[in-house]
């Protein structure tokens, strides 16, 4: 692994539920470089979000529990971070987050200058500058940035903008606006947990297309979970595979939809619908994660499964530089 | 200024609600078997006595004649004679609506200043024995009955402690009368002595209405801060790494408030009601043993009067719960 900015491994995080305690995340590795944006995609409870939020250490605390595992960041364990440093130091500050839906991450009752002003008495750049500007002079100057991000996300007047209540914005500029105040900390990851589902198919790809350049050209990693496979073409750098709480499959965007290793993923690719086969799914159903098949939790899905793969989890393997599988039969190219 | 369309609204229905108050009253009162002429007229008086009283008062009139004259009356702010009294119900009415409104007020301010930061505490500690403990002393203070609340703090505070005084509003008299607020009065005249002996006589009363009133805003704080407690904007408030407190303090209460403010103005009108047991208890010389009295008497005109000034204040409370909602949940008024 070179010089990643943040470490995943060896995580385990389970859910205390009535029916019993579920294994959501089984032993999972990632590593995200500076400025990459990485596709993290997998069905619905594949673990995308739990890791999302593991991350930023905000699981429900009730109910689910960290296992094993670390989370390096900057040259720490995020996962021994007090949570009064945690939110101090790293959320919103160093690692920030888009939320799924921005019509319901808003504050109904507050405006959203009000929100935004918040966030910069805690978390702005200036207050860490060498001789932080004091008080008015300073408030004055986070307001300057503000205004200038709110234009760089395409938001048409955004003084306007900053006295209105979050119900009176339409969902695509609510999206705009979240990702403004992702960047307003300057943060060196942004984790951006399925922030175009909640969106209509038009402005999901001008959302996109901005988290992309603004991530750029401010040297910004993204974290981007989906289960949109167009999505993740659209403007990853790595895609992640997960299925059942594992990480199946890491490889560059190129190679994901040209070489997939995994039997897992081929299948993900081949349910995209296409005129030539229509809409195909996958044969199989995900897993209990009370009760989750030992080894790869592919295998009961999987008819290259052997007995191995139902008692050992693959290690990952290289397949090229940037590309890792998990699979004890992967494909190669000429079984694909 | 949405919020001024709101009021508007509210106004429109100001008086239909009143009228419909005030048939309500007029009817009922009207069927309980008791001759209020006769009373008027004095216990030996013959029937033909009996008779031309029953005529002064309008009494013999039909049911509808009576009612329109009383609504006509009401509306050139004349509310009639008490038929015990004799004097204008207006007059009765006013002289002892600062009495209860002070009590009333005092109670409110003071069970939202106990009750809102209580609701939090028991939210933010769910299931603690802190929380436990809320839960049994608020459904205890739900419970109690006042008037037995009230003798019990008497015997305690006053009987056996020496604490505070027994009854009434001030010893001897109060003080110059301008708003017929004592407290307010008393600070006006800077008359410290009055201040000091009035907030001594009101910690007991206030102190009987406000368990069950506090009770009610701590349950319903609870409930709210744990509502929002679980939305998708403390999710995200803590994830971009809002502090703890402001997250709990300014953006979980006023929403969880927007419950508790609905809840408050019930308790204002509770209050009201509540208040004939409480006063007659502690000699309170305000609305509820003037009621009391009234309808012991079957003084039909000061019970309407009473009924009439208790459901205005009600409609008044609700206006203000209202605005302030609208004040406090921008969704409502833009």
């Amino acid at each position: 692994m070179d010089a990643d900015l943040i470490t995943v491994r060896d995580l385990r995080v389970s859910f205390a539920s009535d029916a019993g305690i579920a294994r959501v995340l089984d032993g999972v590795q990632c590593g995200i470089r500076a400025g990459e944006i990485r596709g993290l995609v997998g069905e619905s409870g594949c673990g995308k979000t739990t890791l999302a939020r593991a991350i930023l250490g905000i699981l429900p605390r009730n109910a689910a529990r960290i296992d094993s595992g670390t989370v390096m960041f900057g040259g720490r364990n995020l996962l021994d971070l007090p949570e009064d440093r945690l939110a101090a130091e790293v959320r919103g500050r160093e690692i920030a987050y888009i939320p799924q839906d921005p019509s319901t991450a808003f504050n109904p009752v507050f405006t959203i200058g009000t929100q935004i002003a918040d966030l910069m008495r805690w978390k702005s750049p200036l207050a860490r500058a060498a001789n932080p500007p004091s008080g008015r002079a300073r408030r004055e100057a986070d307001l300057a940035r503000v205004i200038e991000l709110l234009r760089l996300v395409q938001l048409p007047n955004p003084e306007a903008l900053l006295r209105k209540y979050p119900h009176e914005v339409s969902g695509g500029q609510r999206q705009r606006l979240m990702i403004a105040m992702a960047l307003l900390p300057e943060p060196k990851l942004v984790i951006a947990d399925e922030p175009t589902t909640a969106l209509d198919v038009t402005v999901q790809a001008q959302i996109l297309k901005l988290l992309k350049q603004l991530a750029r050209e401010r040297n910004v990693a993204v974290l981007f979970t989906t289960h949109d496979l167009g999505a993740a073409y659209e403007i990853c750098d790595r895609i992640t595979v997960m299925y059942a709480g594992q990480e199946v499959e890491e490889a560059p965007v190129s190679e994901f939809f040209d070489r997939p290793s995994h039997p897992y993923t081929r299948k993900l690719l081949d349910s995209l619908p296409s005129a030539e086969t229509g809409l195909r799914g996958i044969p199989g159903e995900i897993p209990r994660l009370i009760d989750p098949p030992a080894g790869c939790r592919f295998n009961p899905r999987c008819e290259r499964a052997s007995d191995l793969c139902r008692t050992d989890r693959p290690p990952p393997e290289p397949v090229s530089p940037g590309h890792m599988v998990r699979c004890h039969h992967r494909l190669t190219e000429f079984s694909a | 200024m949405r919020i001024l369309v709101l009021v508007v609204n509210r106004m429109v229905w100001f008086i239909p609600t009143l009228l419909g108050l005030l048939a309500i009253v007029f009817f009922i009162s009207h069927v309980i078997p008791a001759d209020p002429a006769a009373f008027a007229a004095g216990e030996n008086a013959s029937a033909a006595t009996i008779a031309e009283m029953r005529q002064r008062l309008g009494l013999d009139q039909p049911m509808h004649i009576q009612f329109l004259r009383y609504v006509m009356s009401i509306f050139t702010g004349d509310m009639g004679n008490s038929i015990y009294t004799g004097r204008p119900v207006v007059e009765d009415l006013l002289s002892r609506l600062p009495a209860t409104l002070e009590l009333t007020l005092v109670t409110v301010v003071v069970s939202t200043l106990v009750g809102v930061p209580l609701g939090v505490i028991a939210a933010l500690r769910r299931n603690s024995w802190v929380d436990h403990a809320l839960r049994l002393i608020t459904i205890a203070g739900l419970a109690i009955a006042s008037f037995w609340f009230a003798i019990l703090l008497q015997l305690l505070f006053s009987m056996r402690l020496g604490w505070t005084p027994l009854t009434g509003r001030v010893e001897g008299w109060g003080p110059e009368p301008i708003t017929g607020f004592y407290l307010i009065d008393s600070l006006i005249n800077q008359d410290m002595t009055t201040l000091v002996d009035a907030l001594h006589h009101l910690v007991l009363p206030v102190a009987t209405l406000a368990v069950p009133a506090a009770a009610t805003i701590v349950r319903f704080t609870r409930a709210g801060v744990l509502n929002a407690l679980e939305s998708s904007y403390v999710l995200y408030e803590t994830a971009m790494g809002y502090p703890r407190w402001q997250i709990v303090w300014k953006y979980v209460l006023r929403n969880a408030l927007i419950g508790t403010v609905t809840q408050i103005g019930l308790i204002f009108g509770i209050l009201l009601a509540g208040a004939v047991v409480v006063e007659a208890v502690f000699d309170w010389p305000g609305l509820g043993m003037f009621a009391v009295n009234s309808i012991l008497n079957s003084d039909y005109n000061a019970v309407m009067g009473f009924t009439l000034i208790a459901g205005t204040m009600f409609i008044v409370v609700n206006l203000l719960v209202d605005i302030l909602q609208g004040l406090i949940d921008p969704r409502e008024t833009r």
